[in-house]
């Protein structure tokens, strides 16, 4: 097999593509990262925060289990990387609790976490129903309509703009080469295996931001456009709500849609949320994130003040003593969705060694994606246990999904 | 540190009060200007970690420089003028 330039190629250089690539460069490859640009919708710019485990596989016992294993390996990234660049991400993992404001609420919650417990064969999935009182002494800021809620050992939280940079400074120190403003226009299979990927760099290549801009002559913007080619014998398409299109250059499907979240964040105050909530959570530094919102509003990242004031007011209903905060920035983003919730891992069939990664719980997984689908990608296979996540659970409507597994 | 520049602003000359104290300003600059070019070092701690904190962009983007001006708390200093007899105190409490 002729020797390529790269071991491996990623397409995406979000939260997804870059913790699949540092795990690819600590096991020794020799990887580019490719980043299309500050024009394309950028989910890991605009996310919540959260390593969250409690509520999730319900009727996917395998998802239960990787969120929950990916939580675990959480505090050796979170390590590695403060060992790698000094940048701490910050994971804290105090457990999450979800406020139920009804009885009704309450119930649900109690239901589907026994469901969770029971499908994952799991005896020891630790979580506790809070009543009333209980629920005042961990979350003493909940106002009088929340009634109880539920609590489990294993969310956390953590800065994801810092985890982003913390990945990237890593990736650089182990040598990896991300190339910013580059738009893959083809990725060709080659004779013998291994890939051709042709890729546009510079602003004029993947920016729609600068549309109407007119960079001055010989400034950094007037790049226009460089056509370049690069050969790996692997490459991994983590490019989001890019990678519908850049899977079909290489016969993997990978049917996702954008699905809109808000989120409000407060100024800073002193800490009075001790454990995040799926809403709710107040950031190491004292500001409070708002959010929680799901729209669907296609590939539209604004935040609609309709949204903002939905978004407010059930925080304020759980926390009332947020209402005395300034909101200081809100923004939308677009969570990448796949028609059942659970992410694709996915093998080509045609192509060996070509790859494809998508979930919206970027930040939850990382965890695996660099200690775990890595080593797929450097033997070329993912495991067995991980064929429920194929995409071709989609190809039929007809089947039964929980005969797959 | 900093020092106004000889003729800019070239408003009439006023008087704010930092902390009981009597600073000079010029109309026309922010209170974050006049509170550095008063040598003020420190215009807050951070909320959690008790970080001393100084502004940063002076253009309302960083939060840095929040103060509470005449009894409302954490403004942008750096986006409101000075007015004479403005009182501006750091952050009370959390």
């Amino acid at each position: 097999m002729p020797s390529k330039e790269y071991d491996a190629v990623v397409i995406g250089a979000g939260l997804v593509g870059a913790a699949i690539a540092y795990g690819l460069v600590r096991i020794g490859l020799r990887v580019a990262v490719l980043d299309e640009g500050d024009s394309v919708h950028r989910p890991s710019h605009g996310n919540f925060g959260l390593v969250w485990v409690q509520g999730k596989g319900v009727g996917r016992p395998e998802y239960a289990r990787w969120t929950l294993e990916s939580s675990e390996r959480w505090f050796d990234l979170n390590a590695s990387l403060v060992e790698d660049c000094g940048v701490d991400p910050g994971y804290r993992r105090p457990g999450g609790i979800t406020p139920a404001l009804s009885e009704d609420e309450l119930c649900a919650l109690k239901t589907m976490l026994e469901r969770v417990r029971s499908e994952s064969a799991a005896a020891d999935f630790e979580f506790e129903i809070l009543d009333d009182a209980r629920i005042r002494t961990l979350l003493p800021a909940c106002g009088p309509e929340v009634v109880g809620g539920a609590w489990t050992a294993y969310d956390g939280h953590v800065d994801p703009l810092r985890l982003l940079r913390a990945l990237h400074a890593s990736l650089d120190l182990h040598g990896a080469r991300v190339r910013s403003q580059t738009k893959v226009r083809a990725i060709v299979p080659l004779p013998g295996g291994g890939f051709e990927i042709a890729v546009a760099s510079g602003p004029s290549a993947s920016s729609e931001d600068l549309a109407g801009y007119d960079p001055p002559k010989g400034s950094s913007l007037d790049g226009g456009e460089t056509n370049k080619r690069l050969q790996a014998q692997r490459v991994v398409i983590a490019a989001g709500h890019g990678s519908k299109a850049l899977g079909s250059m290489v016969g993997i499907e990978v049917p996702v849609s954008p699905e809109h979240g808000q989120i409000l964040v407060t100024e800073r105050t002193a800490s009075i949320l001790e454990y995040p909530t799926l809403s709710v959570r107040q950031s190491d530094e004292g500001s409070i994130l708002l959010g929680g919102s799901k729209e669907d509003r296609g590939f539209d990242i604004s935040a609609p003040v309709r949204t903002s004031a939905e978004i407010a007011a059930r925080s304020l209903r759980i926390f009332p003593q947020i209402a005395k905060l300034r909101i200081v920035r809100s923004w939308g983003a677009l969570r990448v969705m796949t028609p059942d919730g659970f992410p694709i891992y996915a093998a080509s069939d045609e192509y060996a060694g070509a790859f494809a990664v998508a979930c919206h719980s970027g930040v939850t997984l990382a965890a695996n994606h660099v200690w775990q689908t890595s080593r797929w990608i450097e033997r070329g296979t993912i495991p067995p246990e991980m064929a429920c996540f194929s995409p071709r659970r989609f190809e039929s409507p007809s089947s039964d999904v929980s005969k797959i597994a | 540190m900093f020092r106004r520049l000889p003729d800019f602003p070239a408003g009439p000359s006023l008087t704010i009060d930092f902390e009981g104290e009597a600073l000079p300003a010029r109309a026309g600059e922010s209170v974050a200007a006049a509170l550095l070019a008063a040598k003020v070092a420190v215009f807050r701690a951070t909320p959690v970690h008790a970080a001393p904190r100084a502004p940063w962009c002076m253009i309302g983007e960083c939060h840095e420089c929040l103060l509470e001006i005449d009894g409302e708390p954490n403004r942008r200093s750096c986006m409101v003028q000075v007015r004479n007899g403005m009182k501006v105190r750091r952050r009370q409490g959390p």
